[in-house]
């Protein structure tokens, strides 16, 4: 028979405290130690006083020009060695260029078979007018696939370094936000006039730079830098509150992520079927034409809308630190 | 041609260096960006044009505006603040 155990007893034993440890309780035995309050008793301000004496000390001792020989050798020594390094490294790139083989010549190393192959071939197998589009869109897809993908991680590291967590350090954050609008251009009118008219025909240029990438110069890569130029003037103009009124967080978040997974879809069976190359099905059309060369217009319009929203992004990461 | 895209050359080499001795660094800022700018019209002459649109957007114009953002956090032009107040 178990006799009762009396209430101290009781919550000594291992399950009771387990059980009080899970659910947060202070195990009344730990970190009952009477503190030392000794440390408390310097306050902030003869601490700060200290410690300014103390660099001082150290500052006239290490940086006392005059007499401090080893430093006075160290940055001698340091400029020698920086001109050294940089006399150096020209010399060795101009001896470098010397050997290069003349510019244009029929028998330089770059002449070879790939480059006959997409001159002669490019336009009947991509149906691109612009053969630049042709080639990095659809014979080298996939270097464009890791290459916007490149910009995507990019986006993400300034977001962890530059980004103001709002929950734990709510008062820097706005006294930031407080400090940048100190300096702000209070609406300026002259700008938010030019931008009024400039906008529009930016976004428009930006838009048929993406639609045309296949037949005239430019793609998806300028065609985004362009929109995200004009979304930064925009916001310069008229404030985050405005551009937050249809670029937030949540747009930036989708928009990427629904054009990174269309073009990993098209294009990421190379992974598979390495240089082989997979039909896509749709009719490449009139060269010239819009509505031609198969997969390459949806894919300039993916790369573009990754590249303005990512550059917008790195603006608004770098001035208030969140989307 | 040839003499044009000469001066546009030693204009881009001035820019480079001026980019790296200017004490200020709004200044060098600026000067870099005209140095993308020329480049574009260099790209351009190379018969290039996708490359001069790309230099133009994102050279002179995101990666300044980037570089500026980035100086007014680092406290760099805050000499420019104090004179507007």
């Amino acid at each position: 028979m178990s006799k009762p155990l009396s209430k101290e007893e009781y919550d000594k034993r291992l399950f009771n405290r387990v059980n009080g440890w899970i659910s947060g309780e202070k195990d009344p035995f730990l970190d009952n130690m009477p503190s030392d309050h000794k440390k408390e008793a310097i306050t902030e301000e003869e601490l700060k006083h200290l410690y300014d004496e103390e660099k001082l000390e150290v500052v006239e001792h290490v940086q006392d020009i005059d007499h401090n020989k080893v430093y006075k050798n160290f940055f001698r020594l340091y400029r020698i060695l920086a001109v050294i390094c940089c006399v150096t490294l020209i010399a060795l790139l101009l001896f470098t260029v010397s050997h290069l083989p003349p510019m244009g010549e029929s028998t330089n190393p770059a002449h070879n078979e790939v480059v006959d192959k997409y001159v002669r071939d490019g336009l009947s197998d991509t149906g691109a007018v612009n053969i630049v589009s042709g080639m990095i869109l659809d014979y080298r897809a996939f270097d464009t696939f890791g290459e916007s993908n490149v910009l995507f991680i990019a986006a993400c590291t300034v977001l962890i370094l530059m980004r103001n967590d709002k929950k734990k350090e709510k008062n820097i954050a706005s006294a930031i936000a407080e400090e940048e609008k100190r300096y702000e251009p209070k609406s300026d009118s002259i700008l938010q006039k030019v931008t009024f008219f400039l906008f529009p025909i930016i976004v428009i240029f930006g838009i048929y730079v993406i639609l045309n990438g296949h037949i005239s110069p430019g793609g998806g890569f300028s065609g985004g830098a362009i929109i995200g130029a004009a979304f930064i003037l925009y916001s310069n103009a008229y404030g985050f509150e405005k551009t937050e009124q249809f670029f937030t967080e949540k747009t930036y978040k989708w928009v990427s992520f629904s054009a990174l997974t269309f073009y990993c879809l098209a294009k990421s069976y190379s992974f598979y079927t390495g240089a082989h190359h997979l039909e896509s099905g749709i009719p490449l059309g009139v060269p010239g034409a819009i509505l031609s060369s198969g997969l390459i217009l949806p894919l300039n319009i993916c790369v573009g809308m990754v590249v303005a929203c990512t550059m917008y992004g790195f603006y608004a990461l770098f001035k208030k630190g969140g989307l | 041609m040839l003499l044009f895209e000469y001066i546009l050359l030693i204009f881009l080499i001035i820019c480079a260096v001026s980019v790296s001795f200017s004490k200020n660094l709004l200044n060098s800022v600026i000067i870099f960006m005209s140095y993308s700018l020329i480049m574009s019209v260099i790209w351009i002459l190379l018969e290039s044009p996708d490359l001069a649109i790309t230099e133009a957007a994102v050279g002179a114009g995101v990666t300044s505006l980037l570089f500026f953002v980035t100086l007014k956090r680092i406290k760099a032009m805050k000499e420019e603040g104090e004179q507007d107040e």
